[in-house]
């Protein structure tokens, strides 16, 4: 609806207070941090200058862009290698995770069963896990698969599985009175009932399946082939290589930001019509 | 006018119509040891507009979850001469109860697509629907973007769109401010007299029983039970000029006594509670 708009009133103190602080915050909301940011480049690259500090021990920001550049072929092909990783297992967590939790809500004594031994996989740290997958799967992208998977995972199961339980009562009492089978149920009501608490789930996984793959690799990589971001950083770690180093993490934490907003985005265009998170502040 | 146990004839009846509902002796114990219900008898007849009402913890939801087979009794029976089971009853809850993402098409063909039938082939009914309940322009519209009061209209066709017999009502308009309840009041007994459907609705509104019913089943708390049966004897249709009349006035006092002598029969005999 458009707001009806009144030019010619002169707004009071407050009121043009409000609007004054408004106007400020969308400004610095974006201002603000890349200014820091900047602020903090500059001092990084000061500090390197003002203590003369060699490159394999800091290099400055310069440098680290300059290799960006230079080893584009060799990073770069890593990070495809890394994504790949990355957003298999997150598909694999997807599709594992709300398939599960489908299967729990279908089955109360399913979900007390089992749920426990989701939980038994989610707490206990990958790293000590990773040697017995080691051992048992010999396939280096099926390990790395399963390693971030088992990261990636819990957040959908979990989310969903209390998405698809926190149904309206009465609503489920409608469907009850119309007759509706099981599988209408799921369809219609607990699924898109689930969906923003999915969804929700989705964007922890996103984040974690990258830290998996990244981690996966980095226990692999003692042992593997693997050509991955994060064996690009063990080796550049062996050889003092600290530009290189600097360049490879910067491109992680870039796919980290880039999964989060996409996903991001992906909830907020599929809510953003019904569900009270996607809505804008109004008045 | 009278009041009896037995239930009247109704006015302008003319005579015997088919029982489509009746209770005997029905009561329902919660595992938790709360008696909700005891010994209810009622008969719901076809075309009535019965409303239940009583204090909170009289089990007037709980007899309403009954009659819709939400709920199975503990003791007595239900039987439903008129009606073949959950095909012929719409329920309308106290919140709209609507799904919050789909639009209100949607939401109206949802019983009509729950039992099979094509978006295109329900469209003609749930179009009539929401016509009846002035929302014709607003079949695009999502639940949010929608006011309280048409929300609940939106709950109303929804109810209505599979041509039940009865009508189940739980304090519909309860959490609406007063003009709008007035206007779904009105809306509610056209519909009802339009397309002679039957209902049965709980309220703990006097004034609401008054204006709607064509009986007030009184009902009293600890336990649950039918403390007495009013006829409300005002010919249809009613308006606002019924809604400001003496006539009316004199009802709702009668009602309320009523009312009173429930909420006093009660106290005193529970313990717990408040």
């Amino acid at each position: 609806m458009a707001a009806i708009e009144h030019p010619a009133r002169p707004l009071d103190a407050e009121e043009a207070r409000r609007v004054r602080r408004e106007r400020l915050e969308r400004v610095g909301k974006w201002l603000l941090p890349l200014l820091i940011m900047v602020l903090a480049i500059w001092l990084w690259d000061r500090i390197c200058v003002w203590n003369g500090i060699p490159k394999y021990i800091l290099p400055r920001p310069g440098v680290v862009v300059q290799t960006l550049y230079s080893d584009a072929g060799l990073l770069f092909s890593s990070l495809l290698v890394t994504l790949k990783i990355t957003f298999l297992s997150l598909l694999l967590a997807v599709v594992g995770g709300v398939g599960l939790a489908v299967l729990f809500a279908q089955s109360k004594w399913g979900e007390m069963s089992f749920f426990p031994f989701a939980v038994v996989l989610q707490v206990t740290p990958i790293v000590a896990i990773f040697p017995l997958i080691n051992i048992y799967v010999d396939n280096q992208t099926a390990k790395l698969l399963l390693c971030a998977w088992i990261v990636a995972f819990f957040p959908v199961l979990s989310n969903t599985t209390l998405g698809l339980n926190s149904v309206d009562r009465n609503l489920r009492d409608l469907f009850r009175l119309n007759g509706a089978t099981r599988w209408q149920e799921l369809w219609h009501l607990r699924l898109p009932a689930a969906m923003p608490y999915f969804l929700g789930g989705l964007k922890i996984a996103g984040g974690l399946s990258l830290i998996g793959a990244v981690v996966a690799e980095f226990v692999a990589g003692a042992s593997g082939q693997s050509s991955g971001l994060a064996s690009r950083i063990i080796e550049a770690g062996y050889r003092l290589n600290a530009p290189r180093l600097f360049a490879a993490l910067i491109l992680i934490s870039l796919a980290g930001i880039v999964i989060f907003l996409v996903l991001s985005l992906v909830s907020h265009l599929i809510l953003r019509r019904w569900h009270e998170s996607a809505l804008k502040q109004e008045g | 006018m009278p009041d009896s146990k037995a239930a009247p004839e109704q006015p302008g009846s003319g005579g015997a119509r088919a029982t489509l509902l009746s209770l005997h002796g029905v009561g329902k114990v919660f595992s938790n040891g709360v008696t909700a219900l005891s010994g209810v008898d009622m008969a719901i007849r076809e075309g009535d507009f019965v409303s239940l009402l009583g204090p909170s913890g009289c089990g007037k939801s709980t007899a309403l979850r009954l009659i819709a087979g939400l709920s199975t009794p503990t003791s007595g029976a239900i039987e439903r001469p008129g009606a073949a089971g959950n095909d012929t009853v719409g329920f309308v809850f106290q919140e709209p109860t609507l799904l919050p993402w789909a639009s209100v098409f949607d939401n109206v063909w949802l019983p009509l697509r729950l039992r099979g039938v094509p978006r295109a082939k329900a469209a003609p009914a749930v179009m009539e629907m929401l016509a009846r309940v002035h929302l014709e322009r607003f079949a695009a519209a999502v639940p949010r973007e929608l006011s309280g009061g048409m929300k609940m209209r939106v709950s109303i066709a929804r109810a209505l769109v599979t041509k039940p017999r009865v009508l189940l009502m739980d304090e519909p308009f309860a959490a609406l401010d007063e003009i709008t309840r007035f206007k779904l009041n009105d809306d509610l007994l056209d519909l009802w007299q339009d397309q002679r459907f039957t209902v049965v609705f709980v309220t703990h509104s006097v004034f609401e029983s008054v204006f709607l019913s064509t009986r007030i089943v009184v009902m009293a708390a600890r336990p649950g039970r039918v403390f007495r049966e009013l006829a409300v004897e005002a010919p249809f249709p009613r308006n606002e000029t019924f809604r400001t009349s003496p006539a009316y006035a004199a009802l709702c006092r009668r009602t309320s006594e009523v009312l009173a002598g429930a909420i006093n029969s009660t106290t005193g005999a529970g313990h717990g509670g408040h």
